[in-house]
Parts: structure tokens; C-alpha cells; sequence
């Protein structure tokens, strides 16, 4: 192993902002050698300049941080710097895990922490920006996270040799002991964290093999468990800073609208309400307690101008969608020629598919706590992408993005809604420190009815299909066109709308799939499995209603059409396996199965389902096959397969958005609904063996259920079905 | 003025009477493990027990609860109270954790009232109390958890 001088990037900066409890604590990174290296009264004042908040912790030489990723401390704790948002999905065990791993260390040893918002040390490797989502934490930080632990681990050995006079190979690592067998010598991490400060920093270091790992693939605790179990996790909402104002808006009735006039006369007269100012999106009223300020924002009296609002309802833009289905789209795969093939096909088949908006629905109700300081800004926050908050913060207040420090709080759920493509809920909450001066830190907090009605939906989408087969009944031409608003705001082809039908995997010889751009003011947003959450459903149902056509079972239909693709195969074949696939089953009980890759992971499931004789149903089991590579937390994994598997059963049954003359129906969770734990399947979860570089698994499993479910529902009635929530025709 | 026992100890508090106890929990008395979620007693995040029977404090006015013994997340030192709490580790039930206080309160009181309860009488307590990450199945495995976790000890004594 080389040993290099350390490189530029990772000389002398600042890891500011590490939150802590309710109070501020502040790490300095110190190099630990090179020729550059400041003395700690030079680090120290350079802190307190750029920083320019009482600095708790200082400088403190008898901690070991070699990057951005690990400290450990003379207490023997071994604390991960998490670059990700935590909403659920396991990221602060995930990455921990893989530090851990590298490093040796005792799992009970090591603490995740939240990282600060900084785009250079932080970014997402896939994207360049410091973000949450896309379910690429693991699969972007993977090797990253491994080398931090292993650089650790590298120069806490130095440091046995140097102390105990030995040669480093003579010296092993195991859970956050260090040993000399021949000389009888041992020390914990704490005990050489000083000293392994003052050794080099390795250019470049070995990793495990998969054969070696200990942490990697076994059950581990969660990191966030005794927190989340006894109340003292800070999320957002609870965050309080001395002097801090709560503020509850008053948002437009409907999309486009905005404020004519307002009487704050009445809101005025609610003892605890201390301000009433006007931003951008409405009317806010700052209080010094929540409840105090949602009653004053209730007696708030709005003149709204509606000329320019948005009075369709849902009915009505679906209807248009329809229409402009009839004309061809944008290209978004195409090959060989659908329209011949599909004249000269034998049978033919034709499908229409309908999805309402849906919300996302965060138990936390989005929430934003800034506050104006001497050097910029300060914002705590389940923040899921920080650099374009950062940005977005930045311009308001005319300050540099780096003068926007933000401290990222665990998220209550999150699924998508967080990382908005305007920092919408963010700058709200800037706006309202700006309309009042910077004069005191607000939190802004969003009630549930603010919650369902502010938009950012996952958009409705209109899909038409058709197919052709042969006399086999094997499918020869396949079309698929899509209608619907782009999230990432493009005119043409955004591809997030099409991922799912655009690379659908079955084998068939001409295929056209298209895009249909529409442009509403609804404000829509990516929500877990984006794209995948309508077009899996299309696709699904419709390779299982061309089965059925062709007399053929669902299981063995897919086969014969997945040979170029093994991992589709693979998960399967295990979900069938382990489901039963095939088996008799009791009267009106029935079998449906789906598969569908998101984001390079492979998910099959299949749903098990009885149909009553009133034509009602339950789904009963739930039998989940997953590739997501490499298995990092298996426990996490199958975490996310029940969970994210749910979180698409309630679409499937219930959730839904509709607008009525532009206003949203729903409010709250009496009338966006979603299941509870009696309408939650029995549920298991089967993880393919694998070395493959690991993928994620916040997401995947949220489109397959719906389809296994519409299979299942389509074997017991013989009916196709079209839309989401599901309904049996009676 | 208002008296409000909680976790044990009497606070005098000038509050509107009409303010949520959840309010008064979270914004008076700094007790933040229970959670906001709906303000509509329909999510049951906002779970806390007042003479051990488990109530919503969203829609609960501060004045109905004077007197009375309220019990918060923050504050849960029972036998029942650690198994729950210990089943819930076991079987690494959180995701974001949001709602899981609620989940918690409600375990707790349904399991002193109950200590065997049958996967429909799971269903009858928890109905009401959403989870939006849907870690349902490990709520459910977790409380059979603690419950026979306790039989083991009351069996014991």
C-alpha cells in the first residue's frame, strides 16, 4: 500500500453544524499531516470567522477524524457522518453499516450522525449535488463509505505500530479492538484515536472481499431504533429556538389564485398572535405557539383573486387527456414497426389506464424552521436536497449558497415530497423570515389540511395500450402511449414518465411507446418509485390480461418473454417458488403476480386474494422476491419491501387526490385514505443471493403490489381493470 | 390557570382552555416524543395516556385532562412499557418514526388491559393509528413479542 501526501479536497475545511440534541456543537476537520496543515489557533479562529457561532466543541486534537465520513473519539464512539436524509428508508444504518464494516468496529460503538449541508463533501456521487433520493443512497455511496472506514482503519493500525514498536501486518482489527497477539498488546479505538490523528493519511487503501464481511449481510440494529422508540428523536417539528416564532399560512383556495385584500383584524385579536405578514403564496400569521397561530390564521379574512385559478376538475382533465391521446407522441422507445405488425397480428387487444393524483401524505406535515444570523441563514430541516436549498435560499436573501447552513433533522416520512423542485415549503418559510425583517427564527409548520391541499402530486396519467399476437399467442406488436404533466417540468420527453414503459422488458419484436406532454398549473412532484408508479401497473396488468388471451399461465407467459433478462427471472421465480405458485387454493381465493425493476433493482411479488360474496376483498398475503445486488442490511431490506410494498397497496385500494372546480376534495386522512394494520397483508420477504453492486430498496417495491393485486382480482372475476383504486365491477 | 399533571409532575400553566393537550404537551411544556399528525383524532400519532387508558391529545382541550394523571412517551417506566419498548428493537419496527410514539402509548395500554391479545384484538386497538411507512406487520409481530415477553416474566415471578 502507497502512502501519499493527502490531496487538496481534503485539506483544511470545515464540518460545521453538526446538530446535536437541542444545541449546536461544531467538528473541525484537522488534517492529520501535510505541508499545509494549520495550527489549531489558526483552525480555531478560521472557524469562528466562517462560522461565527460560539464553538462548543472547538478544536479538539484528541479526536480522530481522517475525512468527512468518521471521528472517533477518546470515548471509544465511532461516529459516521451520513450524507442522506433519514425518512425511513434505514440510510443512517445502511451507511453506517458500510463504514463499520471496513473500519472493525463494534456496531455498538458507532453513532450516525447527520451530515451539514455541503455540495463538495457531501454530494450524491450519481448526481453532483447533495441530495436524498432516487433510492441511490447505498448505491452511490457504497465504495465511498467503505474506503472512509478503511482509511480509519489504516491509520489506527499505524498508530498500534508505532506505540507498540511493531510492524502493521503483525497487527489485526476486530470489533473496535486492536491487537498484537505475539506481544500480547491491545488498545481500543478510543485509547489510539489521538494518535492515529498524527499518521498519514493513505492514498489509497484495500477493501474486503464479500467472504470477509461481518457486519455486511447480517441482522444489525437499527441505528435511529432508541430514539424513534422513546421520543427523543428530533424531527423538524420539534425544534424550538429561543425567541422563535411559529407560522401557519393561509394558502390559495385554488392553484393559480392569489391574495386581492385581507382583513387581519379579527386574527389580530387572538391573544398569542404576534404578526401577520403577506408573501408570495398567501398570508402567514406568526405565533408563539402552533396552536395560537392556526387560530389566527382561521380567522384570517381573505379576498382571493381568482381570475387566473385553475378551475378544472379531475373528470374534466381526464376526459381531455383522452383526447389528446389520439393523436401519436413523442418518441420514447421505439422498434421495429408496431403499426404493421400490429394490422397483420391475429388477435388484437386494446387497454385504457387511469390515475388520479395522489399525495404524499407524510405522517410530519411539512415544516421549516430559519433563522436569519450575522453571516446568512440558518435552516433545520428533514432536508432532502440541500444544494438546491441552499441555492434557492441563497437568492432570497442575496447571500452566497455557503452562507445558507443547513441542519438536516430526521425526516417523518418524506417520499419524494421533501426534495422539491422549487424548494417550495423552504423558501415559504424564508419568505416569511424576510416579510418580517429576519426579527426573529420561524418555524413554519403546514397542517394536515395545508399538507393535502398544497399540492406537488404525484400527476394523473392517462395510458393507452394495444397488442398484437400471433397464432401462438405470443406478441408481436406492442403500443403504449402515456398523457400526463412533467415533473421535472419538461415540454417534451421527461423521462421520469415513461421509466417502467419505456424499457419494459418483454421480448417483443415491434414496439412503439410514447409520450404525451400535458401543461396544468397542479404543481406535481416525484413520489415513491416516480415513474414506476403508473407505468408497472400498466404494464402488468396488461402482460397478464394478453396471458389470459392467449391461454397461457401468467408465470409461464413471462418466462418465455424475460430470457434476455435473468434478474427479472430471477425474483420471479423465487417469489412464485416460495408463493406457491400453481397450488390449489380454497374458493374464491386467487393468485396474481408482477415484476418490474426501479431504479436497478428487481422486485416480484406475489398477491394472494379472496374475493367475498359481496365483492368485497382482502388481500391475504403478500410474498415479495427482491435483487437489489449485494445485501447490505438484509433486515433494512426487508424493511423496505413490507413498508414500501403497503405504501403501494393503499393507492391500490384507496388514496386518491380528485379536484372539483379546481379545489381538492381531500383534507385530511378521514378523506385521503390509506390502510391500517387490519387491511395490512401477511407478509414475507426473500432476498436473491447476490455480489452484484448493491442497489436501493426505498422504492421498488411500491408499484408491483398494485398489479399483483388487479392479476389476482382479474384470475377470481375475469374483469380487466383500468384504474387505481382498484373497483370489482358489480 | 391551569393545573396539568404530567409524567408525574404539576405544572401551573396560563393557557386557553380550549388549547389541545397536545399543544400544551409540545409547545408548553417542551415534551415533543408526541406527535402532530392529523389534529383530527385519525392518525393517533398524538397518543398519550391519561390514567393509563390511551386517548388522542389532538382533540383533547387541556381543560377536560385538569387533575387528571397524563402519561407521555418521554415518561413510560413500566414493566409493559420496557417490553414494548424492547419488542419494538428487536424487531427494528421504526422507519421514519414519526408515528411510532403513538404506536408505543397505544401497545402499552392495550397490553395492561389485555396481555394475551389475539391478532384481531391487535386490529380492534390499532385501527385507528396510521403509519405511513406501513410497518404494520412489525407492529403486529412486535406486540405479540412484548406480550409473550411478559408472560414469561409474570409466569417467572
Amino acid at each position: 500500500m502507497r502512502r501519499e501526501p493527502i490531496s487538496n479536497s481534503r485539506r483544511h475545511f470545515l464540518i460545521a453544524g453538526i446538530y446535536a440534541g437541542a444545541g449546536l456543537t461544531l467538528g473541525i476537520y484537522l488534517p492529520g499531516c501535510g505541508k499545509e496543515e494549520k495550527t489549531a489557533p489558526e483552525a480555531e479562529a478560521e472557524a469562528e470567522a466562517e462560522v461565527g457561532v460560539t464553538d462548543e466543541k472547538a478544536v479538539d486534537e484528541t479526536l480522530f477524524e481522517p475525512n468527512a465520513f468518521v471521528r472517533i473519539a477518546p470515548d471509544n464512539t465511532v461516529t459516521v457522518i451520513i450524507k442522506h436524509l433519514e425518512m425511513g428508508q434505514g440510510t443512517y444504518t445502511g451507511l453506517a453499516t458500510l463504514v463499520a464494516e471496513e473500519l472493525d468496529a463494534a456496531w455498538e460503538q458507532v453513532i450516525a450522525e447527520g451530515a451539514p449541508a455541503n455540495t463538495e463533501l457531501y454530494k450524491n456521487l450519481l448526481w453532483g449535488s447533495q441530495g436524498t433520493g432516487g433510492s441511490t443512497a447505498i448505491a452511490n455511496s457504497f465504495t465511498q463509505m467503505r474506503k472512509a472506514g478503511a482509511t480509519a482503519r489504516y491509520m489506527l493500525i499505524e498508530a498500534a505500530a508505532q506505540q507498540w514498536q511493531v510492524t502493521a501486518d503483525e497487527i489485526t482489527v476486530d470489533r473496535g479492538v486492536l491487537r498484537h497477539e505475539v506481544g500480547q498488546r491491545q488498545a481500543s479505538f478510543g485509547e489510539l484515536a489521538e494518535l492515529a490523528a498524527q499518521q498519514p493519511v493513505p492514498g489509497e487503501v484495500f477493501l474486503k472481499e464479500p467472504e470477509e464481511f461481518k457486519l455486511i449481510g447480517s441482522f444489525v440494529p437499527r441505528k435511529d431504533n432508541k430514539s424513534k422508540i422513546n421520543g427523543t428523536a428530533i424531527y423538524t417539528q420539534d425544534i424550538r429556538l429561543p425567541n422563535m416564532l411559529v407560522a401557519v399560512v393561509a394558502h390559495p383556495p385554488r392553484f393559480g389564485a392569489k391574495v386581492e385584500s385581507f382583513d387581519a383584524g379579527k386574527a389580530r385579536r387572538v391573544p398569542g398572535v404576534r404578526q401577520i405578514v403577506q408573501i408570495p403564496n398567501g398570508v402567514a400569521v406568526l405565533a408563539e405557539d402552533t396552536w395560537t397561530a392556526i387560530k389566527g390564521r382561521d380567522a384570517l379574512q381573505i379576498e382571493w383573486d381568482e381570475s387566473e385559478a385553475f378551475r378544472l376538475s379531475s373528470g374534466a382533465i381526464m376526459d381531455d387527456y383522452k383526447k389528446r391521446a389520439r393523436q401519436p407522441g413523442t418518441v420514447a422507445h421505439k422498434a421495429g414497426d408496431s403499426d404493421k405488425a400490429i394490422t397483420s397480428a391475429v388477435t388484437t387487444l386494446e387497454a385504457e389506464y387511469e390515475f388520479p393524483f395522489l399525495a404524499h401524505a407524510a405522517m410530519e406535515p411539512l415544516n421549516c424552521v430559519v433563522q436569519r444570523t450575522r453571516e446568512g441563514c440558518e435552516i433545520w430541516n428533514g432536508v432532502q436536497s440541500q444544494t438546491r436549498d441552499q441555492k434557492a435560499v441563497a437568492k432570497l436573501f442575496d447571500l452566497d449558497p455557503e452562507q445558507v447552513r443547513i441542519h438536516m433533522l430526521f425526516a417523518g416520512g418524506s417520499f419524494g415530497r421533501r426534495g422539491n423542485p422549487h424548494s417550495d415549503y423552504v423558501l415559504e418559510a424564508a419568505s416569511i423570515v424576510k416579510a418580517i425583517n429576519g426579527m426573529a427564527p420561524v418555524k413554519l409548520v403546514w397542517t394536515r389540511e395545508d399538507d393535502m391541499r398544497a399540492g406537488y402530486y404525484r400527476p394523473m396519467y392517462y395510458h393507452k395500450m394495444s397488442a398484437g399476437l400471433d397464432e401462438r399467442g405470443m406478441p408481436v406488436a406492442w403500443q403504449h402511449r402515456i398523457v400526463g404533466q412533467s415533473i421535472l417540468g419538461k415540454d417534451d420527453l421527461d423521462p421520469t414518465s415513461v421509466e417502467g414503459a419505456a424499457n419494459m422488458p418483454y421480448a417483443v419484436p415491434n414496439i412503439t411507446v410514447d409520450l404525451i406532454t400535458t401543461k396544468l398549473p397542479v404543481p406535481v412532484q416525484w413520489w415513491r418509485s416516480i415513474g414506476s408508479t403508473h407505468t408497472a401497473f400498466a404494464v402488468e396488468t396488461f402482460i397478464d390480461r394478453l396471458a389470459r388471451t392467449a391461454g397461457e399461465d401468467p408465470l409461464a407467459y413471462r418466462r418465455a418473454l424475460l430470457k434476455e433478462h435473468p434478474r427479472h427471472l430471477g425474483v420471479l421465480d423465487l417469489a412464485a417458488e416460495k408463493a406457491g405458485w400453481g397450488t390449489s387454493l380454497p374458493q374464491g381465493r386467487g393468485r396474481g403476480i408482477a415484476v418490474h425493476e426501479t431504479f436497478n433493482s428487481y422486485v416480484a411479488q406475489v398477491a394472494e386474494v379472496t374475493l367475498n360474496e359481496d365483492r368485497s376483498f382482502t388481500v391475504d398475503r403478500v410474498v415479495i422476491a427482491v435483487d437489489c445486488g449485494l445485501a447490505v442490511n438484509p433486515d433494512v431490506i426487508r424493511a423496505q419491501m413490507e413498508g414500501g410494498m403497503g405504501f403501494g397497496l393503499s393507492p391500490a385500494l384507496m388514496s386518491e387526490i380528485t379536484l372539483k372546480d379546481g379545489v381538492v376534495e381531500q383534507s385530511n386522512y378521514h378523506d385521503f385514505r390509506m390502510i391500517s394494520i387490519d387491511q395490512m397483508p401477511q407478509v414475507e420477504v426473500h432476498i436473491v443471493n447476490s455480489n452484484a453492486a448493491p442497489t436501493g430498496v426505498g422504492e421498488p417495491a411500491t408499484p408491483v403490489i398494485a398489479p399483483a393485486v388487479a392479476n389476482a382480482l382479474s384470475a377470481l372475476t375475469g374483469q380487466n381493470f383500468d384504474r387505481l383504486p382498484l373497483q370489482i365491477l358489480t | 390557570m391551569i393545573k396539568l399533571t404530567v409524567n408525574g409532575e404539576t405544572h401551573s400553566l396560563e393557557v386557553d382552555p380550549e388549547m389541545p393537550l397536545l399543544w400544551v404537551l409540545r409547545d408548553r411544556l417542551g415534551l415533543t416524543g408526541t406527535k402532530y399528525g392529523c389534529g383530527m383524532a385519525l392518525c393517533g400519532s398524538c397518543t398519550v395516556h391519561v390514567h393509563g387508558t390511551a386517548i388522542r391529545s389532538c382533540i383533547t382541550p387541556v381543560s377536560s385532562v385538569e387533575g387528571k394523571s397524563i402519561t407521555t412517551i418521554e415518561n413510560v417506566g413500566s414493566p409493559v412499557a420496557t417490553a414494548v419498548q424492547e419488542a419494538w428493537e428487536k424487531h427494528n419496527v421504526v422507519q421514519c418514526g414519526y408515528c411510532q410514539s403513538g404506536q408505543i402509548m397505544n401497545a402499552i395500554a392495550l397490553l395492561k388491559n389485555n396481555p394475551a391479545p389475539t391478532d384481531d384484538d391487535i386490529n380492534e386497538a390499532f385501527k385507528d393509528i396510521l403509519c405511513r411507512c406501513h410497518t404494520y406487520a412489525r407492529i403486529r409481530t412486535a406486540i405479540h413479542t412484548a406480550a409473550a415477553a411478559l408472560a414469561v416474566k409474570g409466569g417467572a415471578a
